[in-house]
């Protein structure tokens, strides 16, 4: 089990340096041991999306996904970051190939006895619509990646905030090995407008803020159980968190893999009305141990 | 949401016509159907997600994947891989005609992406352990109901018909997401291949094995069935001797054609990778 | 989605590429490059169409006090004339 978030002291405070307002690549530098950053498919291969533009969207060039490669605490690492400033974080069939790739980059390399601790900052409300079937095709592929690899090694997931991690991806999130989380971050499958324009809004109120950080927001996800670390936005502090987590190694059982326990739990529960939030933590409260 | 109740029986349909002579029937909750049986020598698990009226979580009454059939599923295949440690891995065929995920407060909060990662990693790890894993697509195949429930197959086969839609989100949500009209949509879904709603532009991205024409899927002759079943044997033998992991998919001739990024961000990835 | 492109005689010589921004909501990404003429060459594509006439003061503004041989690409969704000013200074300095 993991040690419960720690809060920052007031000496901490002071210092603090806010993970969540940088950009993708900039959290990608600030997490890599100082000076090994490299950057893998940037800018400049101009490997955009070829279906933005037919649909008179404006691409970025690097389809709001970062790859880099360096070292983490001294051990070859690769981190796999999404601009969730970039329409939304989602995932295109480029910046879907590009995790997908890694991982099974990653799975070769560890494979031949060379493991890369792979990463993966999590910033996305799921398939880009622009690009359906391929968004969804390339999540597909993706997570077989994801299975394939944390068999070696094991995959770490950031949920830091704003956008959260939502869709198909949230998926993703679900097959990390080790997830961590701010209080700002959210997860969920489905983003709460979906769940209201779909089932109504007795069913989901999404101007409900309070609602919405109650069923999705980091805070309720760690004490569900649902990820492991709940960490302050800070840059060091995650940085610590990350390296903690990657220290662990692959867990014997992985949480999608426990499915008795969840079968158990999830029969346990009494779902004729909406369930109390405010009772949902002592019903689901004990965890499944890993 | 529903539009054709016709569509959503289909799971149904298919999973009796396909079950054969002598299946067996593990316990499941009613809206996982799961029979053991064979195609000629071939041993089969059939698995199907349908519609169940008194499903206990009310978002999930209409065939949609929500909680229970997520982890259902993935109890199913796990037990599947279990049994089949040290004999010859039978066959995994998912029927899929899956409207969507769940959309629910209740899921929402008792974790559905959860329960979608188990049924996706079980499916996963079904393939990676051997066995052939097989999608028939007879209906819907729709964002995280498909990707939960279909998407993990070795081989992906599809009926040839206006009911068979896979796509990343229905068409009515997609229009009021993306602020278009339906026409709109419908239009932009003719230039823009991954955007459309037909199966046979699908087929064109190169993730399909195998396009079925001339099946009626509402209401199969037994001469269809057996065309079907004929297919699926061969999809099946050919998955056997193939590569585990997806990369049929991006390798097909429509990929080569359809998925240019794709292939070239492999390409160039893999020449980075290990520079120093 | 519009195209726009402009082109400025260039005196200096560019020491290396550079990139800076993202292309969210009020931002967007330049993508800086030493050109192998003498001039500069500008191209951008906007999310916003019909202000062709401010991005060329914009961009002429620019010119007037930048000198470098540099081919320009601006990836832009709704920037302010601004955040374009300080993006192409960001990029000017960071090819220095």
């Amino acid at each position: 089990m993991m040690t419960p978030a720690n809060r920052l002291d007031p000496k901490q405070l002071l210092t603090r340096k806010s993970f969540i307002e940088l950009s993708a690549r900039e959290r990608a530098k600030a997490l890599l041991d100082e000076g090994t950053y490299r950057e893998l498919l940037g800018p400049f291969e101009r490997l955009e999306s070829p279906w933005l533009p037919m649909q008179g969207v404006v691409p970025q060039s690097d389809d709001g996904l970062i790859v880099a490669r360096g070292t983490l605490s001294g051990k070859d690492a690769a981190i796999l970051a999404i601009e969730g400033r970039f329409q939304g974080g989602s995932t295109g069939e480029v910046s879907g190939a590009k995790i997908a790739a890694a991982l099974e980059l990653a799975q070769h390399d560890a494979e031949n006895g060379w493991p890369v601790q792979v990463l993966l900052l999590l910033e996305t409300g799921g398939v880009r619509l622009q690009e359906a079937n391929l968004g969804l095709e390339a999540i597909a592929e993706i997570n077989s990646s994801m299975v394939a690899l944390r068999e070696h090694v094991p995959v770490v997931g950031v949920i830091s905030g704003m956008v959260g991690c939502f869709g198909g991806m949230a998926i993703t999130a679900a097959l990390c090995s080790y997830l961590i989380m701010t209080r700002q971050g959210r997860l969920g499958l489905n983003g709460p407008e979906v769940i209201e324009e779909q089932s109504g809004i007795e069913e989901f109120d999404s101007s409900d803020r309070q609602l919405i950080w109650a069923v999705n927001g980091g805070e309720q996800r760690y004490a569900a159980g649902f990820v492991d670390d709940l960490v302050e936005d800070d840059v060091k502090l995650i940085r610590e968190r990350v390296i903690e987590a990657f220290g662990r190694g692959v867990p014997c059982r992985h949480r999608s893999e426990q499915v008795e326990d969840y079968l158990e739990r999830l029969a346990t529960i009494d779902v004729t009305h909406q369930l109390e939030i405010r009772h949902f933590g002592r019903l689901w409260s004990k965890r499944v141990l890993s | 949401m529903s539009s054709g109740e016709a569509v959503c029986t289909r799971g149904r349909i298919w999973f009796e016509v396909l079950l054969g002579k002598g299946a067996k029937r593990p316990a499941s909750v009613p809206s996982v159907l799961v029979a053991d049986t064979t195609l000629q020598k071939e041993r089969v698990r059939l698995l199907a997600v349908v519609s169940d009226p008194q499903n206990r979580f009310p978002c999930a009454r209409q065939g949609q994947v929500g909680l229970e059939e997520g982890w259902n599923l993935a109890k199913q295949i796990r037990d599947a891989i279990r049994a089949d440690a040290n004999v010859e891995k039978r066959a995994i065929i998912a029927i899929v005609d899956v409207p969507s995920q769940a959309y629910g407060r209740r899921e929402e909060l008792l974790g559905i992406f959860l329960a979608a990662a188990a049924a996706t990693d079980a499916y996963i790890s079904a393939r990676l352990a051997g066995h052939p894993v097989i999608s028939l697509l007879v209906g819907r195949a729709i964002s995280g109901g498909f990707l939960t429930h279909g998407a993990q197959a070795n081989r992906l086969l599809a009926f040839r018909d206006p009911g068979v839609t896979i796509h990343a989100m229905q068409k009515k949500a997609a229009a009021l997401v993306t602020r278009r009209s339906i026409e709109e949509l419908d239009e932009m879904a003719r230039k823009v291949i991954p955007m459309s709603y037909e199966v046979k532009d699908y087929a064109r991205l190169g993730l399909l094995h195998k396009l079925i024409d001339g099946v009626d899927p509402d209401a199969p002759d037994p001469a269809q069935v057996a065309r079907v079943q004929a297919d699926l044997l061969e999809a099946i033998t050919d998955a056997r001797s193939g590569q585990r992991d997806l990369g049929n998919r991006f390798q097909s001739a429509g990929a080569r054609t359809n998925r240019n990024a794709t292939l070239e961000v492999r390409r160039r990835l893999a020449e980075q990778w290990n520079l120093k | 989605m519009e195209k726009l492109s402009f082109d400025y005689p260039a005196s200096q010589p560019v020491q290396q590429r550079t990139h800076v921004g993202v292309v969210g909501s009020g931002d967007l990404e330049v993508l800086l490059e030493p050109s192998s003429d003498e001039m500069a060459h500008v191209t951008i594509r906007t999310s916003v169409d019909g202000f062709g006439q401010i991005w060329k003061q914009v961009m002429d503004r620019f010119f007037s006090r930048y000198q470098g041989a540099a081919t320009i690409e601006i990836n832009d969704f709704g920037a302010t004339p601004g955040m374009v000013m300080l993006r192409l200074e960001q990029a000017a300095e960071g090819s220095r």
